[in-house]
């Protein structure tokens, strides 16, 4: 590793907050992530099938907000590389409105760390309009 | 339709390789706002100790649905795609995914359960690269509404 600056487990503390984070989600947004996964269901861009299928509106890809909201803890680590387990239960959908769209408001803590293996355990809380999309947010880092 | 509860426990054959390329990387990490130079540019990413881009941590998704496709597309499973949820997702990574990489998927049915009238079924996709090394594993729980 060299002009990388990888976070140190030995500067890191249990509770510490990570810095927060809002992220702005537009319909634009959710095509191109659409495009970029191969995951084009209608109910991701078509306000139309959305509401056919009896959601409120256009919702985003739950793997959109996942892959967002791990940016806090990436930037953080210093290293994409160094998340080492991250996983999530979608419990509330995120609506997209034509107009303007939404923003997810993104919240991390250190929950546990590991001396041994110098890991450590970043929970995100992640809301939108005040209301948690995701559940059981976790992230397992490599620490350096 | 309920989902075939007979396909817990089965495992399918490795998927056909999925080739990870250098503008598929950069597309996915800027759909997901990773701005950080090693998605980007490959000096950066060799700079960091990595053989070429790196892929963001959730583009494991991309191989591991794949993977998955072949138990919700069976004809025998009884998935209704039109009522499916994706309820929950992890991956645990072996190895960071790299541009270059050339990655099978193999599908193992994990649990097949009832809960509330619907049906929850975890699939969890091995993927390993060209030398049959593991790269992630993915777990996706998916939520099959029942019917009214």
């Amino acid at each position: 590793m060299s002009e990388q600056t990888v976070r140190r487990f030995a500067d890191v503390s249990e509770g510490e907050a990570l810095p927060a984070r809002s992220i702005p989600v537009t319909r634009a947004t959710l095509v191109h992530y659409a495009g970029a996964s191969g995951d084009r269901n209608v109910i991701h861009w078509d306000e139309r099938t959305a509401k056919a299928v009896g959601l409120p509106d256009v919702i985003a890809h739950g793997m959109w907000t996942m892959g967002a909201v791990i940016q806090l803890v990436t930037d953080w680590v210093g290293d994409a590389g160094r998340i080492l387990d991250y996983g999530t239960r979608f419990t509330k959908p995120v609506v997209v409105p034509h107009d303007g769209g939404t923003s997810i408001d993104v919240t991390g803590t250190v929950k546990s760390l590991d001396a041994q293996t110098k890991q450590g355990v970043v929970e995100l809380v992640v809301t939108s309009s005040g209301e948690k999309v995701l559940g059981r947010c976790r992230a397992t880092v490599q620490l350096d | 339709m309920a989902v075939n509860e007979d396909f817990l426990g089965r495992s399918y054959p490795p998927t056909p390789p999925f080739a990870v390329g250098r503008e598929h990387v950069r597309d996915f990490a800027e759909a997901v706002g990773a701005s950080d130079p090693v998605h980007h540019d490959v000096e950066a990413a060799r700079a960091a100790g990595y053989a070429d881009l790196v892929a963001p941590p959730t583009f494991a998704v991309i191989p591991g649905q794949r993977t998955d496709r072949q138990f919700v597309a069976d004809p025998e499973a009884g998935v209704d795609y039109t009522r499916v949820v994706h309820g929950e997702q992890r991956f645990t990574h072996h190895r960071p995914i790299v541009a270059g990489d050339e990655l099978r998927g193999i599908l193992h049915i994990d649990a097949v359960r009832a809960a509330g009238g619907h049906q929850m079924i975890t699939m969890r996709s091995e993927i390993v690269d060209a030398d049959d090394q593991p790269v992630s594993t993915s777990r996706s729980t998916i939520v099959v509404r029942g019917g009214e």
